[in-house]
């Protein structure tokens, strides 16, 4: 496989799968030529509604087609959908609905178009949710099977999606369980989570560990919440040293949940990598190196955790 | 001619409003006291529902968008028989399905998660859409506050609704109610912030729009046959009512948005609520043993 964006890999698959649920419907708030349910919506004009640029009433309709019957996609940007936390709190997460939210362009490498466009305090906030499972898929691969298990999942869930291009990961047998990781690369002085965008970057990092000697674990972390406690433990237990990498506030999202977790049942030093302070426009390559998420930047953080 | 049946359940819901409250110590009596004669006209000759059978994929919905406003919704489900009036008085202590505001996943009836106000008209248009995308012929009723429309996201849906769905699931099987009681929490809707002029308002978002008494059976009952009757469009119906409706002290007066009675209140309140001067209530009561129950109920919770 290619390296593809998951929101395309999402457009393709709900395509797919449309064609034998008719169940699944999708909502947009002007943006699906982005979201990439231009093609389901034109296919299955019936079944997709673009509410325009309101993305809260967006989120209640959602709730209301899935108290009806329907599976729901709620599509937008990571921040918009997001950013009417309210409307999901209540609409879609206490009432129980089977919504599901997508958050496409995540993180700091949407690039140019800066922090307004840059969802990366999203795991944050749904991860406060009692009833949101949060995932992120790694690859083409691993969004299909997502957007699959979605569909089948009874109640919400939030899917948090990326412009870029993401660099395949999963072996060809990947299946995706809720709750599960991944090994991607085992090791033994370092165990890097990695999820989404930085995620090929922390494989580049270990190949670089590697020739100073150091050898480095890397997981793919799709599964936010819930965390994959055991897989977790276990390689932290054989490491000693955690460090978390994502394209997210350093506040609240992966690097949160596993520090919180670790902190409780085995309290040894975490590190987290990810976005500090605000994002701003730039080239995504560059935005990652300032931020420490490219395989340098990775491969330092490491070096300094570790002392060598 | 106002529905005497309707109008003698209303006016039992609103004992039990009252009743509730003052277990509760805590609650909103007002605008609890302004839709109930909305509520109950639903429940009791408009909608079709199976308290037994809550899930029921065919129901008539109910969305209490003002979610402040549940006492009202749980009094008229009570009566419903969708669970035993026994239950009113666990309002919001702990381990009640009768949640301070309505949670869906708590009581079985309840179709949303409302009282973060401004989202149930959305919910609704979702769940109205949802019903003709299978051509059930079930209808959805919305009832939202009047302070409550102040909300940006109502506005979002009130642009969509008349568009949605069209051309082949118009949404005619949704009725929205205004409970235009004119008071919110912090004082007057028009001082605070006026809605007015509101019917022009809903007209210009493609609203057919009907004015009525929201405190009279019969003009309540006519506007819902003429939303049902409406075709290829949802209806929004401007209830004008009274905050408190029913009890003298509490009527129009924003101080009794949010707070429950005392005992010695709710008694006089229950009284005023049938009618009774305040020198025949002794004698009243002898001939009315079930609320006699409970103003000695009340009585004696002063007492606890």
């Amino acid at each position: 496989m290619a390296a593809k964006a998951s929101r395309v890999a999402f457009g393709e698959t709900l395509l797919e799968l449309g064609a034998r649920d008719e169940r699944i419907v999708t909502l947009d708030a002007d943006l699906s030529k982005s979201t990439m349910t231009a093609k389901f919506a034109k296919t299955y004009p019936a079944r997709a509604f673009n509410l325009g640029i309101a993305e809260s009433n967006m989120i209640g309709i959602g709730a209301g087609l899935a108290l009806t019957g329907r599976i729901p996609f709620v599509c937008s940007f990571a921040c918009f959908v997001v950013g009417r936390f309210e409307t999901i709190r209540i609409s879609v997460a206490y009432t129980n609905a089977n919504v599901k939210i997508v958050g496409t362009h995540s993180g700091i490498a949407i690039g140019e178009d800066g922090y307004s466009q840059m969802g990366i305090e999203d795991i944050a906030c749904i991860r406060a949710l009692p009833n949101i499972p949060v995932i992120q898929p790694a690859d083409e691969l691993e969004t299909k099977q997502v957007i699959a298990y979605a569909v089948e999942h009874a109640g919400p869930l939030y899917l948090r999606l990326t412009r870029q291009s993401l660099d395949p990961v999963c072996p060809a047998d990947y299946r995706f369980q809720l709750g599960r990781w991944l090994v991607l690369r085992p090791g033994h002085d370092v165990t890097l989570l990695g999820t989404g965008g930085p995620l090929s970057n922390c494989l580049e990092a270990a190949k670089l560990l590697e020739a100073d000697g150091i050898s480095a674990e890397v997981i793919n972390a799709a599964c936010i919440k819930p965390l994959d406690e055991e897989l977790l433990l276990g390689s932290a237990g054989k490491t000693g040293h955690v460090v978390t990498v994502e394209d997210h506030a350093i506040h609240g999202g992966l690097g949160g949940a596993v520090a919180e977790t670790l902190s409780e049942v085995m309290p040894i030093e975490v590190r987290r990598l990810g976005v500090q302070g605000f994002g701003e426009s730039g080239d995504p390559k560059g935005l990652y190196a300032k931020h420490g998420l490219d395989p340098a930047g990775i491969a330092t953080s490491v070096r300094k955790f570790l002392n060598r | 001619m106002p529905d005497a049946r309707v109008v003698a359940i209303a006016r039992q819901c609103r004992v039990q409003i009252i009743r509730m409250l003052t277990h509760a110590g805590s609650g909103h009596p007002g605008g609890s006291l302004s839709v109930i004669d909305i509520l109950t006209a639903l429940y009791f000759g408009r909608l079709r529902y199976d308290a037994k059978r809550p899930d029921w994929p065919d129901r008539d919905r109910v969305v209490l968008s003002k979610g402040h406003a549940v006492p009202a919704l749980y009094a008229v489900m009570a009566r419903a028989g969708y669970f035993h009036e026994s239950e009113l008085v666990t309002l919001r202590k702990l381990g009640s399905r009768l949640q301070g505001h309505p949670d869906r996943t708590a009581l079985p009836g309840i179709e949303a998660a409302t009282g973060s106000l401004g989202q149930g008209l959305s919910i609704s248009l979702g769940m109205a859409l949802g019903l003709k995308l299978r051509a059930a012929p079930a209808r959805v009723y919305c009832i939202l506050g009047d302070g409550e429309i102040q909300e940006g996201q109502v506005w979002e849906a009130a642009m969509s609704a008349p568009k949605l769905g069209r051309p082949d699931h118009p949404l005619d099987n949704l009725c929205v109610i205004l409970d235009y009681n004119k008071i919110q929490l912090d004082n007057f809707v028009a001082k605070i912030m006026d809605l007015e002029p509101v019917v022009a308002k809903w007209q210009a978002f493609g609203w057919p729009v009907l004015e009525i008494d929201g405190h009279d059976t019969d003009q309540i009952g006519k506007a819902l046959d003429a939303a049902e009757a409406t075709r290829g469009t949802p209806t929004f119906i401007v209830a004008h009512t009274v905050k408190g409706k029913g009890v003298s002290f509490m009527e129009n007066d924003p101080e009794w948005h949010g707070k429950a009675p005392k005992s010695a209140e709710a008694i006089r309140a229950i009284r005023e609520i049938l009618g009774v001067g305040e020198a025949a209530w002794g004698d009243y009561l002898k001939t009315d043993p079930a609320t006699r129950a409970i103003v000695d109920e009340l009585a004696a919770l002063e007492k606890k």
